[in-house]
């Protein structure tokens, strides 16, 4: 993966700096790309270190957390806290140590040398002594045309956001791991009937999860089940499937929301090509470290791992990818912008 | 946080005097109070209401309480941000989007400053 957009002389395409003076750049000690449980728990520890860290909130600031409701597994909360709230509550946490968080997307990354040249909403520049990439992941879509143009109009990929649009209708999830257990069974409190489709004739999904769904007189399992269309103009108003062992094809018509709960992606598009990456584009990382192939480039929570995805575990990363920071730091020092001799951008 | 006082609060009674009649362009924020990227992008939207004042209206709908407005306009994914200019929807974005882009789209409805 990491080969796409590399130019022949070893880097990827440098064209969205053009024209972007860096001349009165602020120059950061850490720079932290995400703020969900890992770029949170970076900024803590770093602010906590007199790192003063600067920390982009990204597309959908609070993360993934804050599309879900209760979280029962983060310790210290033993009655459940809401995925928002605890977002929330560590963002308050690491700006009481004086974080410095603001909005907006980091968008184009220079890490040809320190400091390094990020871009922020591709206009504003900023220069970074270290990295913390902690831009996690997001839900996947199947990718068909029609579930894109309908996004908003009874497709979903988050149940607890959505699920309330559809007291009293037909909808279907598709998936069949934790997440897909955990939004029909969600959606049960709404819809009259809840379809989950999955591809194939067994689930994924934890025991306790699986028989939550099964022993739920709404929800009827569609097996070894693919969907190929998403029909309806303006509004879902049915959906086509495959069965993939009897390649029979047929229309649900009676389904008006459509959820989404395969799984992940990382948001790692603009490290493509300066970070090592598995196929699926997660960054990889060294062995019991946060360090990424570029010096003081690091990483953190889902955006480097398809394995855990926790909160908890993110946060952990979170916190090592800090300290991996700050010791860094210390050993190799802050690099002064105008030291720095770089090759013109070509055009 | 404190609301800030250019963001309009609309409901199902006064969308049409608020929205639809207005000569000013429209930024309409369809939340609700459990909806936690709603939550997340408030700040922006009030920003925009502080930074267009004059220019463009900045309003919200909370979904639970004024179910008639959400479901006129097909909403069934919140956040939802519809962009009205002459009382016609111009431009739709559902879920959290960045400062950005909602700036831009707003920017293009009301003109440049004088």
């Amino acid at each position: 993966m990491h080969e796409n957009g590399t130019a022949t002389n070893g880097h990827p395409s440098l064209a969205a700096f053009d024209g972007v003076d860096f001349s009165d750049a602020e120059v950061r000690d850490v720079v932290i790309v995400g703020t969900g449980p890992a770029g949170w728990t970076a900024a803590l520890y770093t602010a906590r270190a007199d790192l003063n860290p600067l920390i982009y909130m990204g597309p959908e600031p609070g993360g993934q957390l804050t599309t879900t409701t209760d979280v029962e597994n983060y310790p210290g909360f033993p009655e459940g806290i809401l995925g928002p709230e605890l977002m929330e509550r560590f963002q308050d946490q690491a700006e009481r140590f004086g974080t410095d968080s603001r909005y907006g997307t980091i968008t184009h990354v220079d890490l040809r040398e320190r400091p390094y040249r990020l871009l922020v909403d591709e206009e504003t520049p900023v220069y970074a002594q270290t990295v913390i990439v902690s831009t996690g992941a997001s839900a996947r879509y199947l990718g068909l045309e029609n579930e894109q143009r309908l996004i908003g109009s009874g497709v979903s990929a988050c149940a607890t956001c959505d699920g309330s649009f559809f007291r009293g209708e037909t909808v279907a999830v598709v998936g069949g791991g934790d997440s897909a257990m955990e939004e029909s069974t969600f959606l049960t409190k709404f819809a009259e009937k809840v379809y989950v489709l999955h591809r194939r004739d067994e689930l994924r999904a934890s025991k306790i999860m699986q028989e939550r769904a099964f022993e739920n007189d709404k929800i009827e399992f569609v097996w070894n089940t693919e969907v190929i269309d998403v029909l309806g103009e303006n509004q879902v108003e049915g959906i086509e499937v495959v069965n993939n062992e009897t390649s029979e094809t047929y229309v649900m018509d009676d389904v008006t929301g459509f959820f989404l709960a395969i799984g992940h992606t990382p948001n790692t598009g603009p490290f493509e090509g300066w970070l090592d990456m598995d196929e699926e584009g997660y960054i990889l990382t060294e062995a019991d470290s946060t360090y990424t192939n570029v010096p003081g480039v690091f990483a953190s929570g889902d955006a480097q791992d398809h394995v855990y995805r926790q909160a908890v575990t993110a946060a952990g990363t979170g916190c090592k990818a800090a300290i991996d920071a700050e010791r860094w730091l210390a050993e190799h020092g802050a690099v002064d912008p105008a030291a720095a001799d770089r090759e013109p951008v070509e055009a | 946080m404190a609301e800030s006082e250019n963001v309009t609060t609309l409901t199902d009674d006064n969308f049409e005097d608020e929205v639809l009649n207005a000569d000013e362009p429209v930024l309409v924020d369809f939340w609700a109070t459990w909806c936690g990227p709603c939550r997340q992008i408030a700040p922006i939207v009030e920003d925009l209401a502080d930074e267009f004042a004059g220019r463009a209206k900045v309003g919200k709908v909370d979904v639970d309480d004024n179910p008639q407005t959400a479901q006129e306009y097909g909403v069934r994914s919140i956040p939802t941000l519809l962009f009205f200019k002459d009382g016609e929807v111009q431009e739709t974005l559902v879920g959290a989007s960045g400062k950005k882009a909602l700036k831009e789209k707003l920017e293009a409805l009301a003109g440049q400053p004088a």
